[in-house]
């Protein structure tokens, strides 16, 4: 039972204790229980099934999006040596066609 | 008159033919259905090709259109898939006892706006009135004659042909399970609703499409398989070349669907010969510029659908099955 | 790199970054360099449902070597829910004054009388829920009926019920009750690689590591799994539940045995922390206890592995208020599903998978449920090896 879903943060209701948030486009009310201390306009939570569970840490999203952009290069450039290298051992020598 | 449909008008007496006459006629009204008694002569036809659909859709209106222009698109779409130009229509009602005299009206209006655009006509209908609780509000029942102008079927499609989608996909499906659920949305999902006789003569004019079929119930996902099973052949599809709105994407990630089974009402699947693909997808672009080649036909795995993702992995695109429920998880 | 971490995260970054194909692709390639250095296979559980989903999905298993290889675990609430329960909730769904609300799988699988859907069809008042706020509403809107909520999840869901629970009572609502089939996770991993049961004597040897399912994570902390490392030697990796996330994940379990590492590493920081969501727990602790035994589908009875409502809260216990039939019920002679939620055989090795066993036509929970693997498998067809 894990679907759960990154949205932002448009308005809080503390009274009702619950928040509007945006899911790329749609704009739905949660309940807010578990997070109402710390919750601020503008987060980004994770709702399942209709709550606010947490809220998410910008700083680790982007330290992971760096990391993955990292690798990212690394096997770019790995792709570009084999193909110089490929072309390299290809009798005749020009390199690729 | 009433302002809401009462019983009585769906007895045959005074009040029926009163709501005949002076509503529904005066919208629909046509040469051929001033004269129509029981049933309505129509003299010689060619080629004839038929078809029927009913529409209980709810809610009955949602953004792009309604249960009117629904129905109309709907029944005219089934004749344009086979090539057959629509021409005549016959339209049923069954219409829940209290249901409002506007909202009706305004459900002919769409009727009407949508036969003008398939330069169809209403030849003869029936009207009943049932009670209160015994249907959702009103339903349609329409049957539809058209004449066929060119030769299309699954069973012309071969291997090597190529496959075109019309449009993006799911936004049907995904505005009547956003209109049901009371979801606000930002932008909100337009339904696309369409008639596509026009796009579909355009097409015919300038090749023969092996086959077409628009995508509705079942989605996408079950007009492929309908195919693969029909031909026993395999129906290769690039995954990201099949475009979703990112409002009908966001519902879909709410709700735990898959965009491919979700109901389109206007956009459809088209298979063509490899030499015909670019002028093809140049007309399908006029029309929509979602429009994409989506894949081809093999024989790798037949009778199947195979779904490439851009990372170089495929999955089976399965035939939808059972009643839609979100997914939890 | 700079400029990427001084750049404010949008929302579309926390779906794209983490379903990119590029990424992907370059997390296979590590993977398959790291799994050279392997002394042998590696056998790792997903626990969750939503992990399984992913990996047929995005077709994770068709990049990964032959070296590494994935036990679907039994992460899925509806998939081992017995029988006997179900019929509870057929039961109480057919009583004239009821209204019986549960989230949406729930309402497909058969019991021995049949599913809720067939109940509605039958006449029942049976409502599929998006979240229980719904229940709430329902109750307001219908003071003359009993509404009851068939709670089912992991602990991700347990607090919402909780919460759910408690507005009722700040509303003075007398209407609304509870039958409460909430599971844990840790208890029913140490089942599987620590089972008392002598028949499952050669599952000790199936699971290497556990990826740790992902939300429930975010609430009960990823503390809950401390234990594997330390008293089974079995790493435990919490990912989160996008295919880069899941990539990542097995990555790192790779690198603990290639490293001769055994701990509890969490991936999906941005989410899961060690100790949880304290509210949550609170909130959980506050109107539930533990049973003392509670029977899974295809496993049988696991200690501590579920939870009731407190004593306080009968008034509010569906089970308590109904008299319902304690006796427990077999599963189809054909059926598998105990061996599959074990990890045991594959979904391709049941006889009737694909053919008496369908999607249409469940004859186990496992096919039923989007998330139970032999759903899963006959959607995305594992069947596909080939890379292009």
């Amino acid at each position: 039972m894990c679907l759960s879903i990154p949205s932002r943060v448009v308005s809080i209701d503390k009274d009702k204790c619950t928040a509007i948030v945006d899911t790329l486009g749609v704009k739905r009310e949660v309940g807010i229980d578990f997070i109402v201390d710390e919750v601020k306009e503008g987060d980004f939570v994770l709702i399942h099934i209709g709550y606010a569970m947490n809220i998410i840490d910008e700083e680790y999203a982007k330290e992971s999006i760096a990391l993955y952009q990292e690798i990212i290069e690394k096997m770019e450039e790995e792709e570009r040596q084999r193909i110089i290298e490929e072309s390299d051992s290809c009798p005749g020598g020009e390199g690729g066609a | 008159m009433n302002k809401t449909i009462t019983l009585a008008m769906g007895n045959g007496g005074v009040e029926n033919s009163e709501l005949i006459q002076k509503v529904i006629y005066r919208h629909l009204g046509n040469d051929i259905l001033a004269k129509a008694e029981d049933a309505t002569p129509l003299g010689a036809l060619q080629n004839l090709c038929f078809t029927t659909d009913s529409f209980t859709v709810t809610p009955l209106f949602f953004k792009g259109g309604d249960i009117g222009k629904l129905s109309v698109a709907g029944a005219c779409n089934d004749l344009a898939m086979m090539g057959a130009k629509p021409k005549f229509l016959s339209l049923s009602f069954i219409i829940e006892e209290g249901f409002g005299l506007r909202e009706f009206e305004k459900i002919l209006r769409s009727i009407k706006k949508e036969l003008t655009l398939n330069e169809a006509k209403v030849v003869t209908g029936d009207t009943k009135v049932v009670p209160r609780g015994s249907c959702d509000g009103l339903y349609i029942n329409m049957s539809a004659i058209g004449e066929r102008v060119a030769d299309m079927s699954q069973n012309r499609i071969q291997k090597g042909d190529v496959l075109l989608l019309s449009g993006d996909m799911a936004r049907h499906g995904a505005a009547i399970f956003a209109a049901r659920e009371g979801i606000e949305l930002e932008n909100e999902i337009e339904s696309d609703c369409k008639s596509l006789w026009p796009v579909v003569e355009e097409l015919l004019g300038n090749l023969t499409p092996r086959a077409m079929r628009d995508a509705t119930r079942g989605g996408v996902a079950a007009v492929l398989n309908e195919w693969a099973m029909a031909t026993n052949l395999c129906m290769e599809i690039q995954e990201q070349n099949c475009s979703v709105d990112e409002s009908v994407q966001g519902i879909c990630e709410i709700l735990g669907f898959e965009p491919f089974m979700l109901a389109n009402e206007g956009t459809f699947v088209m298979a063509v010969a490899p030499k015909d693909a670019d002028v093809a997808l140049e007309i399908l672009r006029r029309h929509n510029d979602k429009a994409a080649i989506i894949g081809r036909i093999s024989d790798s795995y037949p009778g199947r659908v195979v779904l490439k993702s851009s990372w170089g992995t495929r999955r089976f695109l399965d035939m939808p099955s059972g009643e839609i429920l979100p997914r939890i998880c | 790199m700079i400029a990427a971490l001084e750049a404010r995260v949008e929302l579309r970054d926390l779906y794209d970054r983490f379903r990119d194909p590029k990424a992907i692709r370059a997390l296979a390639k590590e993977i398959e360099r790291e799994a050279q250095k392997l002394s042998k296979p590696i056998n790792i559980m997903e626990v969750c449902g939503g992990h399984t989903h992913t990996i047929m999905k995005y077709g994770l298993l068709q990049l990964l070597p032959e070296n590494i290889r994935f036990i679907h675990g039994p992460g899925c609430p509806v998939c081992i829910m017995p029988k006997e329960r179900i019929d509870h909730a057929y039961i109480l769904a057919m009583q004239d004054d009821v209204i019986l609300c549960t989230l949406g799988d729930m309402i497909k699988v058969p019991g021995s009388r049949g599913s809720l859907q067939d109940a509605r069809s039958r006449g029942a008042d049976v409502r599929f829920v998006y979240s229980p706020l719904d229940v709430l509403k329902i109750a307001r809107e219908n003071p003359n009926k009993k509404v009851i909520f068939f709670a089912i999840g992991f602990e991700t869901t347990t607090p919402m019920t909780a919460a759910l629970l408690q507005k009722a009572i700040e509303e003075g609502m007398e209407n609304l009750l509870l039958h409460i089939n909430h599971v844990t996770v840790p208890e029913v991993m140490r089942e599987l690689i620590d089972s008392r049961d002598e028949h499952i004597d050669s599952y000790n040897n199936q699971i290497d590591a556990f990826l740790g399912p992902s939300h429930v994570s975010v609430i009960a902390g990823s503390k809950i799994y401390e234990e594997f490392p330390a008293r089974y030697g079995r790493p435990v990796v919490v990912a989160g539940f996008e295919p880069v996330d899941v990539m990542e994940g097995v990555l790192m379990l790779v690198r603990q045995f290639a490293e001769g590492r055994c701990e509890v590493e969490v991936q999906y920081r941005r989410s899961v922390t060690r100790e949880g969501n304290k509210k949550a727990q609170e909130l959980i602790d506050r109107y539930f206890v533990k049973r003392e035994l509670f029977k899974w589908r295809g496993l049988g009875n696991i200690p501590k592995s579920a939870w009731r409502l407190r004593e306080e809260f009968s008034a509010y216990d569906a089970e308590r208020i109904y008299t319902l039939p304690k006796e427990e019920i077999e599963d189809h002679k054909l059926c598998i599903c105990g061996d599959i939620l074990r990890g045991m055989a594959k979904p391709t090795e049941c006889q009737v998978f694909g053919t008496a066993c369908t999607p249409a036509k469940p004859l186990g929970s496992c096919m039923v449920s989007s998330e139970g693997a032999c759903a899963a498998y006959y959607k995305y067809g594992n069947l596909l090896k080939e890379v292009e």
